[in-house]
């Protein structure tokens, strides 16, 4: 073999190693892509300014168990003398801040989280045009004692009646007291 | 203050300004029965006491012995009665004001909407007619009865303020104090009959007058004086720092305008929130901006992303665009250009690959292109805390 080959051998060689340095990712091997397969999607609703922490944990272990999506979605009520479309910055000055707290804290546990926001004349309402718009495998909610705070009996059997999907309603137990709340959120928020 | 008033105002009628305009004073407060009449008559006996020629125009007591024990020693110009409808309906009577000149005028409730039959539609606007005659006005409204603030404090309280005033009235007044009381302070004093008359006091405690409504209220009352205060001061400021530092061809903004970098990913609500926290805090407005690649055509699960971030904007009162371009830089620069942003905000980028490592990152281009303008790569928070051991977790129990 002539010199000139074995060079331009190995100019060759050193141009494929620094093709392959700045196509594949930093840790110089190809990420293994999972087969796809369907993630689940499991939500997560709320209306106030804390979630039970039984529910937010019964969605991470399903979540974590089933490879799915956490959906922790807000509904907001729109006053009847607003248009329905209108901006609601104080309902959303106490449902963002949970929002975040929701979403730090399934992250830090590893759980992939796609929240949500939805609104209609009432809670339920804003439930249904969610329901409606996207599809969940999992609804995962807690039969609060204060119907007020989230939620009421009649929403929780509206859902079971009309929403097609799983419904996990976690019974009232006196470890309800125990909430995830806006103050959650970490760092400047 | 009263000193104030008073030697500001005599200044130039001294110098013959007969035509010169009166000076107008707001009292605002978060809802009936903070005292608002009441501090603008305590101001109008010290006026009175300072020498000078004040006169009641209008007085609304609400039946409040307080206020009307307050009221004696004021002269008053009696109301006029109009008939409308078959009823008789009681209005301040505005030519009797301007014939009578006083130095000084109190008119209560400014955002009044008067009978059909007299010279102006609201009260606002007989207190222009007074003050254009020279004559100084002190007056009271409440907060939601601002315009642009009539939405979010229906939206707070569940009630709808139908008599409501142009913002402008307020934000032209020379002087606007905040008439402030705590919500269980007011609660008390309406629990007490002070504010309302015993048989609607239960009622009352039921819808308006609840202490969530109340907090958010005077939130509202106490942000709005704070802008008037920030608005009045901003002239004889130097702002000639953000100025100087603005590229030329950028107009300039008035107020801080926010500028959120998204992409139809779960992750870009995250800092959506982030964006709309920090522009409520700015009191300015924001944008969402999406810049597409031509062609670019997307999955289902980025549809969905897309849509859902439409929905976060629209529920949060955010402007969602979308452009079409193949250099994002470019394109964020054109955009922060014609909308007059102050502030980008955008998520750590994925991390490049390929021949993408050696393109300078879209932050330093931003700056290159866009100086002067702030640009803040949005942390995730959860990674942060994964990292950290936890002492206390003040939200959780």
């Amino acid at each position: 073999m002539s010199p000139l080959a074995v060079v331009l051998i190995v100019i060759a060689g050193v141009l494929v190693g620094v093709a392959a340095g700045y196509w594949l990712p930093p840790h110089g091997r190809r990420s293994r892509r999972a087969a796809p397969t369907a993630v689940r999607r499991i939500l997560l609703p709320f209306t106030g300014q804390a979630i039970s922490r039984r529910s937010f944990e019964a969605a991470v272990r399903l979540a974590k168990a089933e490879n799915a999506v956490i959906m922790p979605a807000f509904l907001a009520s729109v006053p009847m003398n607003l248009p329905l479309d209108t901006a609601l910055p104080a309902q959303c000055g106490r449902g963002m801040p949970l929002l975040e707290a929701i979403e730090q804290r399934a992250m830090a546990q590893g759980v992939p989280v796609d929240s949500r926001v939805s609104r209609g004349r009432s809670s339920r309402d804003a439930l249904r045009k969610l329901i409606e718009s996207e599809h969940f495998d999992r609804i995962i909610v807690s039969a609060d004692e204060d119907p007020h705070s989230g939620l009421s009996y009649e929403d929780l059997r509206w859902m079971l009646e009309r929403v097609p999907a799983e419904i996990m309603i976690l019974r009232p137990a006196p470890e309800d007291t125990r909430r995830i709340s806006l103050e959650a959120v970490g760092g400047h928020f | 203050m009263n000193e104030d008033l008073a030697t500001r105002t005599e200044a130039p009628s001294g110098a013959g300004g007969a035509s010169r305009a009166g000076r107008l004073k707001v009292f605002i407060g978060m809802a009936a029965g903070v005292g608002k009449t009441y501090q603008m008559l305590l101001e109008g006996h010290a006026e009175q006491e300072a020498g000078r020629d004040v006169v009641v125009g209008f007085l609304e007591t609400h039946g409040r012995a307080e206020t009307a024990r307050l009221a004696q020693g004021l002269p008053m110009i009696p109301r006029r009665r109009v008939s409308y409808r078959e009823t008789v309906i009681e209005e301040m009577d505005l030519p009797a004001v301007l014939h009578r000149e006083p130095e000084l005028c109190l008119i209560d409730e400014l955002a009044h909407t008067n009978a059909p039959s007299v010279e102006h539609l609201k009260r606002y606007e007989d207190v222009e007619d007074v003050l254009a005659a020279g004559i100084d006005v002190l007056s009271t409204v409440n907060v939601q009865h601002l315009e642009s603030l009539n939405d979010q404090v229906t939206e707070l309280s569940g009630i709808r303020v139908r008599e409501t005033i142009p913002d402008a009235v307020v934000a032209r007044a020379d002087e606007v104090v905040l008439v402030d009381l705590t919500p269980e302070a007011l609660l008390d004093r309406l629990r007490a009959g002070k504010v309302y008359p015993r048989e609607r006091i239960d009622a009352a405690l039921n819808n308006f007058f609840r202490i969530e409504n109340l907090s958010a209220l005077r939130e509202v009352a106490l942000r709005q004086v704070a802008q008037e205060v920030g608005a009045k001061r901003r002239p004889t400021e130097v702002i000639s720092s953000r100025e100087e530092s603005l590229a030329e061809g950028t107009p300039q903004a008035i107020g801080e305008r926010l500028l959120a970098l998204v992409e139809p990913y779960p992750g870009s609500q995250r800092l959506v929130r982030r964006a709309w926290r920090s522009a409520q805090r700015l009191n300015a407005d924001l944008d969402l901006l999406w810049v597409r690649r031509p062609g670019q055509r997307l999955e289902d699960d980025n549809e969905r992303s897309l849509s859902a971030l439409r929905q976060l904007a629209a529920i949060l009162g955010a402007k969602m665009y979308e452009e079409e371009a193949d250099d994002v830089a470019a394109a964020v620069a054109d955009f922060a250009a014609r909308h007059g942003t102050t502030y980008i905000l955008l998520g750590r980028s994925r991390i490049p690959r390929g021949l993408a490592r050696l393109r300078t990152p879209l932050p330093q281009r931003l700056m290159a292109r866009l100086p002067g303008v702030d640009v803040r790569i949005v942390a995730d928070r959860a990674a942060r805390q994964n990292g950290e051991a936890r002492i206390a977790d003040p939200g959780v129990v």
